[in-house]
């Protein structure tokens, strides 16, 4: 009688709980408002802040940024969980539209990556002539690098470089190569912790407090370029995908209003992203 | 209703797993008024209240209040008041309330403050029960037994280690309960508190009953050894 | 060093300024661990109580297994909730990812052992004690339930603090599932992440402080009541 009476107890309990989140689900779902699963990197260098109101006002539009590494940003989109993909990691960009994931992807625009590290270069990397004989100079020295080793859009770049330059240094994991799997600003601050080179985007480094002491030593090299992609997640894979509206948010950063915002957004006078829609 | 009583216990015995703690227990209640239960520490004594009160089932024989065991509808009809009371953690007007709301009074109000007057616990109404002596506790708990009004009450020691007013308090109480044809049953050490009270008494020893005899019989010529002993301030195991 | 002191006046300036902001992460932040501590409370009193006074088969399993959920990892639960709320999981037609209402639901889950365990603990014991009383006046079960969950109200009222203490300090299971956007899904814990990320380790001290102070404030106003409330009722 009483697991009776203690059964009634927790299902009147449940039934409430689930009724308050449909309330809750169904007032959430009457603004218009549209997911974009983005990456840290774009959303930490304070470049949808800049972007977002100005979309905002002249749509009414609410965006809201989740901002996680693009491997996770990828796989949410694939799950439905978004209504837009803004990442910049281009062959699983082409895959996600490849698999029935995405509509079609356009490029939005690029910035570029550095490699930093302590002032006094133990490894040498300011000599080096291109990113190859860098990443050799630094294997070589042993010297630490701090890798994301998230599978994050940062870190399938790192790996292609160090494929082009015929090293793994998968071999030295644990010692003088060090794989954080947590974003750009832990992974830095980790690197400046314990004096390890680390690659890492423009825009986080340029708004990135906890510098210490650290230098770019490595920067301008053309295979150091990262194209950022925007895709429409598959209303057709996913129907709730609020296609009109993220058509809209993909029209309006293609254009030239959308362009222009970007080519003006600067932190500490520097420009960091370059628009290059087609 | 029918009467409670007679009380008649037959062939009880209770046994945890091999270790047998009350056998063939055998006796007959009839009258009201106070019937002790007397016998050395470890004879049985609370085990034998518990199953009185139905709070037990026995291992084997039976017992049975007016021809019917100790069920809810008998359970309802009598009061227990355990040797260490278990007061709620509320005030103690809190306390008699629980009690008081289980039956049908017109005036809670009015029966609550009269017990609690009787027992000379008015003044403390608004206390934390637990907050209360150990005199005073008792003294609650034979306030909230009587706001059961029962017809049968069960006593575990009620006076072990109390003051001597929280013990006249009881046992004023107890005599009162006798006029009004309340049945008590009272398990106690004090041989000269069982003197004062008692009509009938019940001695135990070992878990069996060696003795059952009016009050003054039992005192003037006990007839088993152990209870003799025990009387005399033997030592009795 | 200096960051520590950059931190309490930073902490300071926040807080005295009413930074709107953080008034906004602070509000949204109590907002769903309060309403967290609410369900869980209303989910794990019960179910715990009556896994204190229930005897049935395969009842010391169930003890074990609720004493184990109480060290389920945030971001385990986070990341079954967003299973579950995920467009592609079960419960995605409710739309409730990315949401303050997701992020109450990982939180109740988290701290529903926690509640549940606690409280089958003090009921238990309190069981032991009534249990005996209780029989002899034949009180209904529910009343007997009733009667546990009222006198143990001070410790339960802990309960309640240590469930709020784990949700209002958790961040792995909210970043998941309420994928800390702002104006929207951000609190305390996540932003503190975030400026984390952003290497303002100052910025993200202040706000910890401020999550401290918030805590204690509760402690302390729950302690209050609590204090009053054995000082002059008691009943």
């Amino acid at each position: 009688m009483l697991r009776r009476k203690a059964g009634k107890l927790v299902w009147g309990a449940a039934a409430a709980f689930a009724l308050g989140g449909v309330l809750v689900g169904v007032a959430h779902a009457q603004d218009e408002s549209i997911i974009v699963q983005s990456t840290t990197s774009t959303a930490n260098s304070g470049l949808y802040d800049h972007l977002l109101p100005i979309f905002e006002e002249k749509t009414g539009i609410k965006v809201n940024v989740v901002a996680v590494g693009t491997g996770q940003a990828i796989k949410n989109a694939s799950n439905g969980d978004g209504d837009v993909l803004l990442v910049h990691a281009k062959p699983a960009e082409e895959k996600f539209v490849a698999d029935g994931f995405g509509v079609e992807r356009f490029d939005v625009m690029y910035n570029d990556f550095i490699f930093v590290g302590p002032p006094a270069d133990p490894a040498g990397v300011k000599d080096a002539g291109s990113v190859s004989e860098a990443l050799e100079k630094i294997a070589g020295a042993e010297a630490p690098f701090a890798s994301r080793g998230d599978d994050s859009g940062t870190h399938k770049k790192e790996i292609s470089l160090w494929k082009t330059a015929g090293i793994d240094p998968t071999e030295a994991s644990g010692s003088w190569y060090r794989e954080t799997g947590s974003g750009m600003g832990a992974t830095l601050n980790a690197a400046v912790g314990m004096g390890a080179y680390a690659m890492t985007d423009r825009g986080t480094w340029i708004s990135f407090k906890n510098k210490g002491d650290y230098e770019i030593v490595l920067e301008g090299h053309d295979n150091l370029f990262n194209q950022y992609g925007v895709i429409l997640v598959n209303p057709e894979k996913h129907p709730h995908v609020k296609a009109e509206a993220g058509q809209s948010f993909i029209d309006w950063i293609l254009g030239d209003e959308g362009q222009d915002a970007i080519a003006d957004y600067k932190l500490d006078g520097q420009q960091l992203f370059f628009p290059n829609a087609k | 209703m029918a009467n409670l009583l007679p009380l008649v216990v037959r062939d009880l015995g209770y046994a945890v797993r091999d270790t047998v703690l009350l056998r063939d227990v055998n006796f007959t209640v009839k009258s009201p008024g106070v019937t002790v239960v007397m016998g050395p520490n470890g004879a049985g004594k609370s085990l034998l209240l518990r199953l009185l009160h139905g709070l037990l089932a026995p291992s084997r024989g039976s017992v049975t209040w007016g021809g019917a065991p100790p069920d809810d509808a008998v359970r309802r009809r009598q009061a227990m008041m355990a040797q260490r009371p278990v007061l709620l953690r509320r005030s103690v007007r809190a306390n008699m309330d629980f009690v008081l709301s289980l039956r049908e009074i017109e005036d809670r109000r009015g029966t609550c403050d009269a017990l609690l007057e009787r027992v000379g616990l008015l003044p403390f109404a608004a206390r934390p029960a637990r907050r209360l002596s150990g005199g005073e506790q008792q003294r609650l708990a034979l306030a909230r037994a009587l706001a059961q009004g029962p017809e049968v009450l069960f006593m575990d020691e009620p006076a072990s280690s109390l003051d001597p007013a929280s013990t006249a308090t009881i046992e004023s109480v107890v005599r009162e309960l006798k006029h009004a044809g309340t049945k008590v049953v009272l398990v106690t050490h004090d041989a000269a508190q069982a003197r004062r009270l008692a009509e009938d008494v019940v001695f135990l020893h070992r878990g069996t009953l060696t003795e059952q005899a009016s009050a003054e019989r039992f005192f003037e010529r006990p007839s088993s050894e152990a209870a003799r002993q025990y009387l005399a301030g033997g030592l009795v195991i | 060093m200096q960051d520590f002191a950059q931190s309490f006046y930073l902490a300071f300036q926040l807080v005295a300024s009413a930074n709107p902001d953080l008034v906004e992460i602070v509000l949204l932040s109590l907002k769903v661990s309060l309403s967290a501590v609410f369900l869980s409370v209303l989910i794990g009193l019960p179910l715990g109580a009556a896994i204190g006074v229930a005897r049935f088969p395969g009842r010391n399993a169930v003890i074990v297994l609720v004493n184990s959920l109480m060290g389920l990892p945030p971001v385990v639960v986070g990341l079954l909730v967003y299973l579950a709320l995920s467009n592609a999981g079960p419960f995605g037609w409710m739309r409730l990812l990315y949401s303050p209402a997701a992020m109450i639901i990982a939180q109740t889950v988290l701290i529903t052992p926690i509640v549940a365990a606690l409280t089958r603990e003090i009921v238990e014991q309190l069981n032991d004690e009534y249990a005996e009383y209780f029989r002899s006046l034949c009180l209904p079960r529910h009343r007997a339930l009733a009667a546990y969950l009222w006198d143990a109200r001070f410790n339960l009222l802990t309960v309640g603090l240590a469930g709020f203490g784990r949700a209002v300090a958790e961040v792995g299971a909210v970043i998941v599932v309420g994928g800390n956007i702002d104006h929207l899904t951000r609190v305390m814990t996540t932003a503190i992440a975030l400026e984390t990320s952003k290497g303002d380790l100052a910025l993200a001290l202040a706000l910890g402080l401020v999550l401290m102070v918030i805590a204690l404030s509760v402690n302390a106003l729950v302690m209050m009541m609590r204090g009053t409330a054995t000082r002059t009722a008691y009943a």
